[in-house]
């Protein structure tokens, strides 16, 4: 009976309005949630942890630099996982909840590249290293940015999330690779790997702060996808009667 | 009439594009002249310092062998699009992965074997030790055919885009990031003394990878474009 | 009786909107079957499904028998020569006539060493036409056959078809120009309606 009426509730989820109205009523909650989860994780993480002894308080930025990192790449997996269903099923709104992935991705990467800049500045007295988590993040922007471009060059814009979401599965299958080349180039090059984490290993007491930002990054994502999808979809169909309906109950509902 | 054996649809598209490739021939040869401009203004930009040319000439015969590359990219589809050629392609409802093979092959020769026939000599004017010659030559042989594979995977995708050639070189970059670094790592382990076999390796791998991926991508990015 | 080609309830979307009314067709051997619609009803979009370069949005296709499209686009290599053009599409199937006998039969008699984008528009439009006679198939799917032609052009395409209908092939072709000329009983008529405006959602 519960699973029946799960399939019922997906199913329904796939139409535009009471889309609109889940997303609508749904990412509130998640922005909450990441606000709250983000500011106590940067109290930990600016407060309670002690500095490092080898890098003293620079440190610190790894609390956001890295769980951005790891959502970036999640937030690719999220991506592809409902490509593949756009392709297969040709689900309108996972497409266009696949296309609204992109911006968050590549929002996400540019973080961690920043403080990864500012971090690097202190440390090296460059603005870059050829460190290989930054030149993965930097060969995933150029992924997303593709993806971004590719979707964005289509007028017709089911034709657009489907030609994306070819690109989006050849990333996926070559991300893996990318990590992997780009590890091994640097250790190939460097007769010292420099790490931008320096090579202390993570005691106990550092970790409380990371594990509550990367909860608060799923968050964040989540609350985006939501957000973005929902007006993506007002704004392709926004002369469609249900927007119509909308704006009518917006406006009878403030005069 | 004589009725020539049915070659099948593939191979009279291999033959008819390396008829029209010949008929052009200074087209066809416009990307090996990237290779020259590649090997001979980057010593004129960083000095002709041959411990420096010779550690930057796996990179630099490479990124020569991408630019060729893409430069044809933008012609592998386009104009197929553009006289009707293409759909045809579709007509019938066979499996077109055949024909985007037989594309690739014809766009590999064109672009990536006069790279390889002339690598030798670019590696002669750059200083790159002798013996390592060989895996220079392996490294392009093993490696351009994936080049032309994602280049042409960028080309379907972007085939009825404004603006495509932009976007064609940003698709292009990211997902030959490996390949470059295999095959120039192969060289230089070499041009060390040490044993490239593990890049090489792991070079035909990536190869194999985009020979099985890469014509299915295609093959559906460009009925996608037809519509 | 087999079908050449069925088609049950064809329906395509674009920019997620059905194009025309859902079509259903059956083809049989020896029979013409004439789209025809107002400007813009799809009637080419209709013909690129039955090819097969499209895919249905909805409904059915069933293809049974070899296939020909000659679309608005000529499909022919401007830097070959005629000869050479018809001499690759013979090579794709099961061989017709030769490319010489195809020139002569479409009117294009000795052109066959000229480059294809030396042609004027009506030429290469019947060189387009000349695929179909290198390369045997059942079935042609025809987009505004007689677009750019003159009289004598037009009554050799009718010429054409109604050689192909009498070996037992069919046609399938959209106008909204002229009817072909050929045995009326041989004829079927469908014409497409532009999808009804849906009641929004």
């Amino acid at each position: 009976m519960i699973w029946k009426k799960l399939k019922l509730w997906f199913h329904m989820l796939g139409s535009p309005p009471t889309f609109h109205v889940f997303a609508k009523r749904v990412a509130p909650w998640l922005w909450a949630g990441f606000a709250i989860t983000a500011i106590y994780a940067m109290y930990l993480a600016l407060y309670v942890v002690p500095p490092d002894y080898q890098q003293g308080d620079s440190m610190r930025i790894l609390y956001i630099h890295v769980p951005a990192a790891w959502q970036a790449m999640f937030g690719y997996m999220v991506m592809t996982v409902l490509a593949v269903i756009a392709l297969i099923w040709r689900i309108r709104l996972t497409e266009i909840m696949a296309m609204s992935c992109a911006p968050i991705g590549a929002g996400l990467t540019l973080v961690c590249l920043a403080t990864g800049a500012i971090w690097g500045k202190p440390m090296w007295g460059t603005w870059w290293v050829w460190d290989a988590r930054l030149t993965s993040m930097l060969v995933l922007l150029f992924i997303y940015i593709g993806i971004m471009g590719l979707y964005a060059a289509y007028d017709d814009k089911r034709k657009g999330a489907r030609v994306a979401a070819i690109l989006v599965l050849a990333g996926a299958v070559n991300i893996p690779i990318i990590h992997f080349s780009v590890e091994w180039w640097t250790t190939l090059h460097q007769p010292a790997t420099i790490r931008l984490m320096g090579e202390s290993a993570m005691d106990a007491s550092m970790l409380p702060p990371l594990i509550w930002m990367v909860i608060a990054t799923k968050l964040l994502f989540g609350a985006a996808l939501l957000d973005r999808s929902r007006n993506e979809l007002l704004e392709q169909d926004r002369s469609k009667k249900w927007v119509e309906n909308l704006v009518v109950q917006g406006t009878a509902a403030r005069s | 009439m004589s009725k020539h054996a049915s070659a099948s649809p593939a191979m009279a598209l291999f033959r008819r594009d390396m008829k029209l490739a010949f008929r052009r021939l200074g087209e066809s040869l416009l990307p090996l002249f990237f290779l020259f401009t590649v090997i001979i203004l980057i010593p004129l930009g960083v000095g002709p310092g041959p411990n420096l040319l010779a550690r930057m000439a796996p990179g630099m015969i490479w990124v020569a062998a991408l630019l060729s590359s893409l430069l044809a990219l933008e012609h592998l589809f386009r104009p197929d699009l553009e006289d009707g050629t293409l759909e045809q392609w579709f007509v019938g409802g066979d499996s077109v992965v055949g024909r985007v093979l037989a594309r690739m092959l014809s766009h590999w020769l064109i672009t990536g074997l006069p790279v390889i026939v002339f690598s030798p000599l670019a590696a002669q004017m750059l200083y790159l030790p002798n013996h390592a010659l060989g895996t220079l030559v392996l490294s392009l042989v093993i490696g351009t055919p994936a080049l032309s594979l994602l280049g042409g995977l960028a080309a379907a995708l972007t085939l009825s885009t404004r603006g495509a050639s932009v976007l064609l070189s940003i698709l292009v970059f990211p997902l030959i990031v490996p390949l470059v670094i295999f095959a120039t790592g192969a060289v230089s382990m070499v041009a060390d003394g040490l044993d490239p076999s593990a890049h090489l390796g792991l070079l035909a791998a990536f190869t194999i990878l985009a020979l099985t991926l890469a014509p299915l991508g295609i093959a559906a990015a460009l009925r996608m474009n037809l519509e | 009786m087999t079908f050449l080609l069925e088609a049950d309830a064809l329906e395509f979307h674009r920019y997620g909107e059905p194009v025309f009314k859902p079509v259903d067709i059956a083809l049989a051997p020896g029979q013409a079957i004439v789209l025809t619609g107002p400007n813009g009803v799809g009637k080419t979009t209709l013909l690129r499904m039955l090819a097969g370069v499209l895919q249905p949005v909805a409904g059915k296709l069933t293809i049974g028998s070899s296939l020909a499209f000659v679309g608005h686009l000529p499909a022919v290599k401007g830097d070959l020569t005629c000869r050479e053009n018809l001499a690759h599409e013979s090579a794709l199937g099961e061989s017709g006539m030769s490319p010489a006998e195809a020139l002569a039969e479409v009117g294009l008699a000795g052109l066959g060493s000229r480059p294809a984008r030396a042609l004027s528009a009506g030429q290469k439009r019947r060189l387009g036409m000349a695929r179909l006679l290198v390369r045997k198939s059942s079935v042609w799917l025809m987009d505004e056959p007689y677009a750019s032609l003159d009289d004598a052009g037009c009554r050799r395409v009718d010429d054409l078809l109604a050689a192909h209908l009498q070996d037992g092939g069919a046609v399938i072709l959209a106008t909204h120009q002229r009817h072909p000329r050929v045995a009326p009983d041989r004829i079927v008529d469908i014409v497409m309606e532009t999808a009804a405006e849906l009641p929004g959602r």
